[in-house]
């Protein structure tokens, strides 16, 4: 019923670190909208600023250092950036709730896992009696592959890609409109993260919940992902379907990404890397922040903030030279 | 036969846990020729990286040979090992780790050269040094930055730069890029391949990453607990896996392109414990293929086609 309107809209946002070395511009003006029931993969290296993202539409910044500047957060017609903590409290988990990337450190190692399920349901619906609880407790768990009897467990008794089926569980107890998962599968092994990934996939169709996946794999993005953007120091350089950045990417990270992946099923290539580094979050350079590394900059790359072009309906790229 | 340069036999190692022994390594055999990169893979816990430190003897072989140009590497005293690690290096996955953060990153690639007694007189010595930053492309400025100064790539260069000083025949690369970013691993694999062909070098390359492995590797073995499970020159491997866990490992890998669809195989359960082991194969618990003799005999790893060794009962009888 709600196809096509949209769930999740960013508008203008910037983050910075304070600290003793200097303003780290994490975030810039970045926009970004999610309709609902689809996925969206966020995509950069380390430091790009996509936690810092994530961590700001969840509001669980840790500020100070970090400082909001400006922007909206607008999520289901309002904006999260203007509510209060105890106004937050009753959204995290209920409407939008997280996976982090290391299920070893994500869970309480003294309390069941059970327990864990039951506190995030009882803690939305304080109505829910205790026996009531652990019985739509045990259904999740069952929901993700793991027998109920495993229920009274205590995490280390899990491997890691068990561990993340509980968190998964626990994300998606309270039925949330929007799922963040912020690498959800680097720290498993790859027939593990199959597992994982084709459960997410299976769930966030039963569920009809929206997702942003943070990742730095194109292989699952592209099969995950409806919607993709693709971050760089602080901005989303390209913004499009699948469709466009795998068959149309054209900013010249986005190629630099795609180029310097060895592929599976290609044929001895050499793989060419996008020379030099990332930059200095505290001294990002002036003009298009990718000029230092792009083999296609020119002069106005150097000194002047791209535009961000809509090159066809729906896709967006951040580059003077497209 | 001259040209192979290292020769594991039968090797093993247990580790002896409260709950029983840990069999990490449990009979592998391989070679590996002169100037060629042998992929180890296999996901956590297989076994792979236990190989790679008993092949430099950080931790002692419980059973089997390791022959290193004909010579068993197991057997030779303490005075005769140092002077075999001047050919046989290792380069470790985590360069954050793995670096002194209280020395500087000129006396860190030194720092071989110096337990070895290579120079007498200290010019030679910076020369090397020197010249061994420009091998592995770091710039000279940084030679008195600390390595918490640097990113992961120029952290691993410098992993690399030590490992390079003592003029190495042999290296063991366990997860180099693993910790790197995708436009940083491309640069650190280039550079790799590139030292293999200036200094005919021979790598034993570990990695969990089948993309990387392939893509670098002109003989792969595949591990899983503690066993080679399959063992194949690298294309032949990809393009038709014969081991069923081999087949389930490389479906799961993600393919970045939406024009391929792959049927993927979806093993069930996690990977059983290393600990007393069940006899048979020890992958029959997750395999589709598994029948009663799976269970009781473990099977050999053998030649099914030329150069296709596989260790499965019924490699035979898929379609």
């Amino acid at each position: 019923m709600n196809e096509g309107k949209i769930l999740l809209d960013i508008r203008d946002l910037t983050v910075h670190y304070i600290t003793y070395d200097g303003t780290v511009r994490a975030v810039e003006n970045l926009s970004l909208s999610l309709k609902y029931g689809e996925t969206l993969g966020l995509v950069g290296e380390t430091g790009a600023g996509k936690t810092t993202t994530v961590k700001t539409i969840l509001r669980i910044l840790q500020e100070p250092p970090a400082k909001i500047i400006k922007g909206e957060i607008i999520f289901e017609n309002e904006d999260l950036l203007k509510k209060d903590m105890k106004k937050m409290r009753k959204i995290r988990g209920k409407q939008i709730s997280m996976i982090f990337q290391d299920p070893m450190t994500s869970l309480n190692p003294v309390l069941t896992v059970q327990e864990q399920i039951m506190e995030v349901l009882r803690l939305h619906n304080r109505k829910l009696s205790k026996k009531e609880a652990l019985i739509e407790a045990l259904e999740m768990l069952e929901m993700v592959g793991i027998q109920a009897e495993r229920g009274s467990d205590y995490p280390h008794q899990f491997s890691g890609g068990m561990k993340q089926r509980v968190i998964i569980a626990m994300a998606l107890a309270c039925n949330p409109k929007l799922l963040i998962a912020d690498e959800p599968t680097t720290a498993l092994d790859v027939t593990i993260q199959a597992q994982v990934l084709e459960l997410m996939k299976r769930l966030k169709n039963e569920y009809d919940t929206s997702m942003i996946m943070i990742t730095h794999d194109l292989g699952i993005v592209a099969e995950i992902c409806d919607k993709i953007a693709i971050m760089y120091a602080g901005e989303i350089v390209e913004y499009g379907t699948r469709k466009h950045i795998f068959h149309n990417g054209l900013h010249p990270y986005t190629k630099g990404l795609f180029a310097c992946i060895p592929n599976i099923l290609d044929e001895e290539t050499k793989l060419i890397p996008i020379k030099g580094l990332a930059p200095d979050p505290i001294n990002l350079p002036l003009g298009c922040k990718f000029h230092p590394r792009c083999s296609y900059a020119c002069e106005i790359c150097k000194t002047e903030i791209p535009p961000n072009k809509e090159i066809e309906p729906g896709h967006f790229v951040r580059c003077h030279i497209v | 036969m001259s040209d192979i340069i290292l020769e594991v036999k039968n090797l093993k190692k247990y580790f002896k846990t409260k709950k029983g022994l840990l069999h990490a390594v449990d009979g592998v055999n391989f070679i590996i020729s002169k100037s060629e990169t042998m992929g180890l893979v296999g996901e956590s816990g297989c076994g792979k990286s236990t190989i790679g430190r008993l092949i430099l003897r950080l931790i002692e072989a419980t059973e089997g040979e390791i022959l290193f140009e004909g010579k068993d590497i197991c057997k030779l005293d303490k005075k005769e090992m140092r002077e075999m690690r001047k050919k046989i290096q290792i380069v470790f996955q985590d360069p954050y780790s793995s670096l002194d953060g209280r020395r500087s990153i000129f006396d860190s690639i030194g720092e071989p050269l110096r337990v070895q007694k290579v120079f007498n007189d200290k010019q030679s010595y910076e020369k090397r040094v020197y010249e061994l930053m420009d091998t592995v492309g770091l710039a000279r400025r940084l030679a008195n930055t600390y390595p918490h100064e640097l990113d992961g790539g120029r952290r691993q260069r410098v992993g690399i730069a030590r490992a390079m000083a003592l003029n190495p025949s042999f290296l063991v690369l366990d997860e180099p890029v693993s910790a790197l970013d995708v436009s940083i691993q491309a640069q650190i694999l280039n550079l790799m391949e590139e030292l293999q062909k200036e200094f005919g070098l021979t790598y034993l390359f570990i990695s969990h990453d089948l993309s990387v492995i392939k893509h670098i590797s002109n003989h792969i073995a595949v591990m899983y607990l503690g066993k080679i499970v399959e063992k194949s020159e690298c294309k032949e491997l990809f393009k038709e896996p014969l081991h069923p866990y081999t087949q389930a490992l490389l479906s799961a890998v993600p393919i970045p392109s939406i024009d391929v669809k792959i049927d993927r195989i979806i093993l069930e359960g996690d990977v059983p414990s290393p600990i007393n082991p069940r006899p048979g194969c020890r992958f029959a618990p997750r395999c589709r293929l598994a029948g009663d003799i799976c269970r009781q005999e473990t099977p050999e790893l053998r030649e099914v086609r030329p150069g296709r060794m596989v260790a499965c009962h019924f490699v035979e009888n898929q379609n």
